[in-house]
Order: structure tokens, then sequence, then C-alpha cells
């Protein structure tokens, strides 16, 4: 008698706290092999696109926040960069470092979260009660500066929206000095540890190659010993004026990409450092009173100014027709606006391009093969947030 | 910028009859090509050794429904190698049918579902053209200028029948959207609704 033997179909989420969101992942397995995995994402779908379609460029920033939200500075701005490429509009000095620094906060914010729930993804819980505090920390420098602690709304196009409290840059630089002891913590953790190593070493393995084809972008090809970063290669804001090593890692694995975020944050450390350093007192933000609302102050006494007021605040200002594709290196890899504009007020169309998207995809040819305890692991060095894949 | 140049130069005499318009802005190359030469350009910029487009960053439609071609397909290409973004870009009208991209770059694959989702545009040896961001049993295609930014329909709980159900949209107040462009002849909308009265009388 021969007995049929039939591949099981595993449902993986939405409601798994290793999916990090709301990820439903139908696995087929072979035993404990996996054969198939076929993502079902847009569970968290929000429309931002079709809703920017409808706002001003100033009303279109809070959704920018709402896509990565573990790192929301990093994406508003890509949207602020490409509306000044096409107003061609300068950003003062002291408004670049800000945004640079705020956009390496954003990217330790983001490592944090990642590094801590892969390591809690494979059994280790103190790391992400060690990495938390510290985020604790940062975002309430997010507070301090725009008002929120997550979806800041501070980047505009031509600067930010208002200039850094007193007495925050000397918190900035206390936490500079302080934080590199805890990455050294959490490596004292993680990276010598047995058991994080047989669960992430050689687990995940993507060639050169496939990193290409896939799209892969961030730590994702640069763990695979891709040296490419945008902040290097297409500069933008006074990424060029400031010094940083870029981290690249040999083998492709989930390990690898562990080495090359730690590596990172270091890095941003060191570039918050320079910000810091670099820092004078000046304006904050560009001075054509056509884009950026003028100060109260300046409406008490101007005609002019209120008129540019009222006008910012209801119609918002105008920009040209143009087509343009920004991107930036946000923590998980390059995020992009591809824009078009026709002259109103509101962007005829605002298509984003999410890291998060093209990794997630590859899904099912980085876990074939591997077992049903290395999803989480290959999940978490993928390092998804559904705000941004599902936007 | 002087390389990019020579990249126009060189994709202008190479691919002579398959470019319809070159140029060059915010440091970036716009080509326009015809649907049919899709699969042949982008082979050649994917593999010739000036070019190097390994990447294809993202797909994209820009919808514009005045015009007979209504679509206008937008694709990103980065070249690591020479450092440089390429955005290719061709018309189809609405019912058109295109070449998947999928054979040659795998990456392609969710891209051209998302356009399937959100535009309704058809893809030829798609392997697995499914919807992706909307909702299992979602009808119509969000991002097109004539879908209602409120969308026709709202799900909820209902709990005579145990299950989530859907309804047509209902709304306590219409989505406003004030035209602020002209405040001293009052907006469009009160405009033509005086003309309407008018009309009546």
């Amino acid at each position: 008698m021969t007995k049929k033997i039939k591949n099981l179909n595993l449902n993986f989420g939405p409601q798994h706290p290793a999916a990090h969101g709301v990820l439903r992942l139908i696995l087929e397995l072979d035993g404990e092999v996996v054969e198939k995995a076929d993502p079902h994402i847009g569970l968290l779908h929000r429309g931002t696109e079709k809703l920017i379609e409808n706002k001003t460029y100033m009303q279109a920033v809070p959704y920018f926040d709402r896509l990565d939200y573990v790192a929301p500075m990093n994406q508003e701005h890509a949207f602020a960069l490409a509306i000044e490429k096409i107003l061609k509009i300068e950003v003062p000095i002291r408004a670049q470092l800000i945004r640079v620094m705020f956009c390496e906060i954003g990217r330790i914010l983001s490592h944090i979260l990642n590094v801590t729930t892969q390591a809690l993804d494979v059994g280790a819980l103190t790391p992400s009660l060690w990495g938390f505090e510290e985020r604790e920390t940062l975002m309430t420098f997010y507070e301090r500066a725009s008002g929120s602690r997550l979806h800041a709304n501070y980047f505009r196009a031509g600067g930010v929206h208002q200039d850094l409290p007193a007495g925050l840059e000397d918190d900035i630089a206390k936490f500079c000095d302080s934080f590199p002891k805890i990455i050294n913590d959490l490596e004292n953790l993680l990276t010598d540890n047995r058991i994080f190593k047989q669960r992430n070493v050689d687990i995940g393995i993507v060639t050169k190659d496939d990193a290409l084809d896939y799209s892969f972008s961030g730590v994702m090809i640069r763990g695979s010993g891709v040296p490419w970063d945008i902040r290097k290669s297409q500069p933008y804001d006074c990424y060029n004026q400031l010094e940083f090593k870029i981290p690249v890692g040999k083998n492709g694995d989930c390990y690898d990409r562990y080495l090359c975020r730690i590596e990172e944050m270091k890095e941003s450390v060191f570039i918050i450092k320079q910000c810091l350093a670099k820092m004078e007192k000046g304006p904050v933000k560009s001075f054509d009173g056509k884009i950026t609302p003028p100060s109260k102050k300046e409406i008490k006494q101007s005609m002019e100014a209120l008129i540019h007021h009222f006008k910012l605040f209801t119609e918002g200002y105008r920009v040209p027709k143009d087509e343009i594709y920004t991107a930036v290196e946000a923590p998980k890899g390059e995020f992009g606006v591809y824009l078009i504009s026709d002259g109103s007020s509101k962007p005829y169309k605002c298509k984003i391009r999410a890291p998060g998207f093209s990794h997630l995809q590859s899904m099912d040819y980085l876990i074939k093969g591997h077992m049903l305890a290395d999803v989480p692991a290959v999940l978490g060095s993928l390092d998804i947030v559904f705000g941004e894949v599902d936007r | 910028m002087k390389t990019l140049i020579n990249l126009e130069k060189k994709i202008n005499s190479e691919l002579t009859s398959k470019i319809n318009t070159t140029s060059i802005k915010h440091n970036q190359i716009y080509i326009e090509i015809d649907k049919e030469d899709l699969i042949d350009v982008t082979l050649f910029i994917k593999t010739n050794k000036d070019m190097k487009f390994r990447q294809l960053i993202d797909i994209t439609v820009v919808d514009y429904p005045e015009q007979l071609q209504r679509f206008k397909i937008v694709y990103l290409f980065l070249s690591h190698e020479f450092n440089q973004r390429m955005i290719l870009s061709y018309f189809i009208t609405e019912n058109e049918v295109i070449s998947s991209l999928t054979s040659i770059f795998p990456s392609a694959n969710w891209m051209e579902r998302e356009v399937f989702d959100m535009y309704g545009v058809n893809f030829k040896d798609h392997p697995d053209l499914r919807r992706i961001l909307t909702d299992y049993g979602f009808e119509g295609h969000p991002l097109r200028k004539d879908f209602p930014l409120t969308g026709h329909t709202e799900v909820r709980y209902n709990e005579e029948q145990k299950k989530v159900i859907k309804e047509p949209v209902k709304l306590e107040q219409n989505y406003r959207n004030f035209d602020y462009e002209s405040p001293w002849e009052g907006t469009k909308y009160i405009k033509e609704q005086t003309d309407e009265n008018d009309k009546k009388n």
C-alpha cells in the first residue's frame, strides 16, 4: 500500500509578532523545508499616492512620515528635495545640517529597531530592552525639534519648519558621547554570541548579481559586497562636506547585514557630531516668501507677509510643470519620489519608491530550501516596515 | 553632465530608429520610445558595456484621461557602474497589452502587479498577474484619475450576518475640494451652482 504525501501549506501571519507588521506569508512546506513562499501584502494599504494627488505640496508632507514610521524624517527629505530641485531654491546651510543630522538620527532609530528585533526573533530578549531605551531618547529629540515623537512633519521645501530649541544641540552632543557604549554593549551580547551566529551566519545568502537583479538597495546590497550608497554616489544636501565610511559585507548573509547595520550606526554618530560642529546660527528656511511662510512677527507688521501667509495656507505654492525622480539613502535602502507637477499647487502624480517593496518581493528566492525557523531570521534581516511596503 | 551627454549621443546613434526623443534634465536622462521596442531597448541598456543599467528601480504609470493615448508607462533605471539614472517612457491607449520585463529583471514582477492593480494595465507573459495592494475581491483601479478619492465601497462588520460586509460609501459630509485660485470671482463650484440657478429661473 502506498501512502500519498502532500506538502503542507502554512499561513504565517497576518497577526504574528515575527512578521514585523501585517504580512501574510503563505508557505509551502515539505517537512520542515520551505518549498515556496508567497507574501500577500496590502493589508496596510492606505492609498497614500492618491491622497497626495489631492493635497497641496505642504499638506502632503505628513503622509511621508507614515510610510516608514520608524525613520519618518528620511522620507520627508526625499519629497522636500524633489520640490526644491524643480523650484530651484537654495537651502540655507544650517537647514541642511539640521536635516542631515535628523536623517542620521532616523537611521540610528531604524537600525536599533531592526537589530534588536532581529535578535528578538532568534531568541534574545535583552538587546531590545536596551535598544528601546535609546530610541526613546532619540524620539524626544524629534519631539523637541518638531513637536511630535514619530510623525514629525518637520522638513519643508526650502529648509525645515522651525529652528532647534535652545539646548537641544548640547543634548544631542551628549547622546553622541554616550551612545557608542550602548552599541558596544549590544555587540557584546550579539556579535560573538553562539546562538545568534548559528541562526544568522550563512542564512539568506544574496549574491552580487541577484542583489542587482532583485533591485536591492541599502544594507541589502552592501551586505552582498556592492559598495553603493546614494549619500556618497549622488550626494544631496551637505553630505559631500561630511566624512563618513560605507561599511560593506562579504558573504551577503543575515549576519553580514547585521554587522553592516551596527557599523552604520557608528558612522551615523560620527556624522551627527560633524553636523553639530559645523552648525552656526543662521536662517533655517529659504527666504523666498512665495514658498516659505513668514514669521508671526512679520505678519503683524507687513501687509505683504500677511498676503503670503494667507495664500500659502489656502492655495499653497505652485510648482511649475516638470518631471523628476529624486532618491535618498533611507535606512532601509533607496527611497525615491517620482514627482510630476503640472503648474498647480497639487502634485499631478507622486509615485513613492519604497525599498522594502523590492526586498520583500525576493522572499520566495531567499527562503527557498531553508528551514521554517529561518523564515523570521531572513524576514528580520530584510528590515521590512509595512507602512512603506503597502503605502 | 559630460558623461550624460555622451550617453545620450550613444543611445541615439546605436538605437536610432527605436528612440523617439531624448532629453537631459535634473542630471537624469529621459527617453521616449515606442511600445513595441521596450524589450529590445531594455536588453540593450542592460547589457551594453558602456551603460550597464543593471537595476530596475521602479515601474509606474501616469494617467492622462483626456488624451487618446491615456497611460504613460514609466520605467526608472539605475546604473551603479556609471552612476546614472534613466527614465524610459511610452504612451499606450486604455486597452493595450504591453510586454512584461520579468524575464529581464525579476524585480519587475511585483512592480507590474502593482501597475496592473492600480491602473488596470495588462501585461503579456507575466508569470503571476494578480492584484497586490488592494483587498481580496476589490473592484476598480484606484490610481486612475476617474476613480473617486473616497472609493466606491466601505466595509464594516455586520452583527447579524456575523461577517464583514461591503456597502456603498456613505459620507456625513462630502469631500470638499476648495478652489483657491480665483478668490475674487467666486470659486468654481459656487459659480456653477449660480449658473444653474440662473438657468432654472
